[in-house]
């Protein structure tokens, strides 16, 4: 805890982003709430819900850099964990609907009855029980991490291989997903969904609780993560990015480091795609879209690479742009995300931050 | 019934996996009077090529050994294979009472007492000098250890210590990578003191200083040997006759004479191949 606080006390960035997301915590409950619709200043439920799908992806950008900019593992698939988190989430939201589905059955979501099945596959028990979908938010992604970091750092795959594997994961996941065979809903993937914990989703007091809950798991992993790039620990990743062989050659096992690391992230991934899913209402395979995954980079090096508050601060820019983007000209779009990589790879090595570190400077 | 090739240990009766075994043990220095490292026979090959031709080697406790030969005679590579870098085709390598360094990975080897300073200084450039030798403190190395890790002033003291030892007290803050050449040759010597090994590996420790900095480095050196091993590989043959006890002559790949640095500078072998040239 002392050590915490001292590094906080160092990190101007970081405070900037926990008062903001305490501002946020106070200010969007009220204007929603407190301020009458059609007033001036009020938020719609809309936009309530919108700002709480951008810290989810603050949040997913958090954990991205965490292993990016701190061990130098360069994921281009962690959208996998991102939507494997969803998944779960949206299995419990499944489960809620009961017999309000489409065809009332009591038990099956509807798509199961679309395809005629009998019974509940195995792997759907228990998700009707929040605090088992919960665990499941963290031991899904957490799991996958494990086998495929335990297999990817032990054989010392790195650099670009290890970014093709993760991105090969992530794709893989994708055709699987969207086989209706899987049980997960296929392309349409889970939707309709109605409440969560007895309270209804589309509820202006779901809303503004989906997004103080989005903003606290923001500022919790964004605590977790310091905590751990500034103890030895986060030494430890640092010399790995920067001299791996030297790393072994003090005694320490780089593979450990990095599997702890990575199964971290993975499950701050997931916690992300748990709250980003209902406050959407939607959670289908297009998620584990490459594509995705390679946004979620970008985000990292916009905002600036280990810093963590540089990610959150790229995530929520470029998805503002987005957002706006793809409402004025949606074609423009990739064209848009890949022209921001360009020019951040060679000009802005360090992303924003570096940008307003000099500009300090 | 054939089983596929990654599943043959699991039916294995006498297997002990990594993960069963206990850490590796520290080695007990100054057990008794003898042979701290030996190297026997050892064969590296790369593409044919042999980069160590049965080489064999022994290294006496507290001693100071220099080891030369021309360029590509094999001298990384011999550390290389020692600190579990490069397995050997063929040979075997001990280590004090016993420990056999070609089953340890290379942490493990670290963690039993090996310390190795490479042919270009390696130290963690975006790191401070500090932190550079807080990472080499001789302690727990394990995740969990990490994650909770706080320095005991007992290991403050130590690192103090070694600050002064290095000279780099006023450089204490910096950043590694804005050190000159030399410093960060020494600042690798210190993360070696501090990983307290019973054997310390040097490769090339002056390539890159200046006279006076080459004459520290002697100095220290020569302190360090006694309590420990220390193996120095070095082309400046100033620096060696200014430090060596006992000298070895590498060449392709095996020992071509070995005695004081009087003795093989007078060995018509190593004159031919070597001082020579
Ligand atoms: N990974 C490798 N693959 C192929 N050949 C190698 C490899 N490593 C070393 N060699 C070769 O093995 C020989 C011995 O190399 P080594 O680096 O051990 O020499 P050295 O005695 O340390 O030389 P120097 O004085 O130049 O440092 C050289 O001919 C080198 O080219
Ligand atoms: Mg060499």
């Amino acid at each position: 805890m002392g050590l915490l606080w001292a590094s906080l006390r160092r990190d101007r960035g970081g405070q900037v982003l926990l008062v903001l997301l305490l501002a946020a915590i106070i200010l969007v409950p009220l204007l929603n709430l407190a301020v009458p619709a059609g007033a001036p200043g009020h938020l719609s439920a809309y936009t309530v819900a919108l700002l709480g799908k951008y810290l989810c992806f603050a949040l997913l950008a958090v954990s991205v850099d965490l292993v990016w900019g701190y061990c130098g593992i360069l994921t281009l698939g962690h959208g996998a964990f991102f939507a494997l988190g969803g998944y779960a989430m949206g299995m419990h939201l499944m489960r809620q609907i009961g017999d309000r589905g489409v065809y009332g059955h009591p038990v099956l979501p509807d798509f199961m009855v679309f395809l005629d099945w009998e019974s509940l596959p195995w792997f759907w028990h228990g998700f009707d029980l929040f605090p088992f979908a919960m665990l499941m938010v963290l031991a899904a992604p957490g799991l996958l991490a494990l086998v495929f970091g335990f297999f990817a750092f032990r054989s010392r795959v790195n650099g670009v291989y290890l970014s093709i594997i993760t991105q090969a994961l992530t794709f893989a996941l994708m055709l699987a997903f969207f086989r209706n065979e899987m049980g997960f809903g296929g392309n349409n993937g889970l939707t309709d969904f109605k409440d969560l914990l007895g309270f209804d989703l589309q509820s202006e007091a779901m809303r503004v609780s989906l997004f103080v809950a989005s903003a606290l798991a923001l500022a919790l992993g964004f605590l977790a993560s310091r905590y751990l790039t500034v103890t030895r620990f986060g030494q430890v990743l640092n010399a790995v990015r920067d001299a791996e062989g030297r790393t072994r050659f003090l005694g320490y096992r780089v593979e450990n480091y990095q599997l702890f690391v990575w199964v971290f992230s993975a499950m701050l991934a997931g916690v992300a795609g748990a709250l980003y899913v209902p406050q959407v209402g939607i959670i289908n395979p297009n998620e584990f879209s490459p594509l995705n995954s390679i946004e979620m980079v970008v985000w990292v090096a916009v905002g600036g690479r280990a810093t963590l508050y540089g990610a959150a601060l790229g995530a929520l820019l470029v998805n503002y742009a987005k957002t706006f983007l793809t409402s004025a000209a949606p074609e423009a779009w990739l064209f848009f995300l890949g022209g921001l990589f360009v020019v951040v790879t060679l000009f802005l090595p360090q992303g924003l931050v570096g940008l307003l570190r000099r500009s300090r400077a | 019934m054939k089983l596929p090739t990654p599943l043959r240990p699991f039916t294995e009766r006498d297997r002990v996996f990594d993960a069963l075994v206990p850490p590796a043990q520290r080695v007990r220095r100054q057990t008794r009077h003898g042979t701290i490292l030996h190297v026997e026979d050892v064969t590296v090959s790369f593409d044919g090529f042999k980069a160590l031709d049965a080489l064999t080697l022994y290294i006496y406790e507290g001693e100071l050994r220099c080891i030369i030969g021309p360029n590509g005679a094999g001298k990384t590579t011999m550390m290389d294979v020692i600190t579990a870098k490069t397995r050997p085709d063929a040979g075997q390598v001990f280590f004090g009472d016993g420990i056999d360094l070609l089953r340890l990975s290379e942490p493990e080897v670290a963690q039993v007492g090996v310390g190795r300073k490479f042919q270009k200084p390696t130290v963690f450039e975006q790191q401070s000098v500090w932190d550079n030798l807080v990472l080499a403190l001789h302690s727990d190395k394990r995740v969990w250890a990490s994650v909770w890790f706080r320095l005991a002033p007992a290991q403050r003291e130590q690192i103090e210590q070694v600050l002064e030892t290095i000279g780099l007290v006023a450089e204490r803050s910096r950043l590694a990578g804005e050190l000159s050449h030399g410093q960060k040759q020494w600042l690798e010597i210190g993360m070696l003191l501090l990983q307290q090994p019973a054997l310390l590996l040097v490769d090339e420790p002056v390539a890159g200083m200046s006279g006076h900095e080459m004459e520290q480095t002697a100095e220290l050196l020569t302190a360090l040997a006694g309590e420990r091993s220390v193996v120095v590989v070095e082309h400046d043959m100033e620096f060696v006759r200014s430090i060596a006890r006992r000298v070895t002559v590498l060449h392709q790949g095996a020992v071509l004479a070995e005695g004081s640095m009087a003795e093989v500078q007078q060995d018509p072998r190593v004159i031919e191949v070597y001082l020579g040239a």
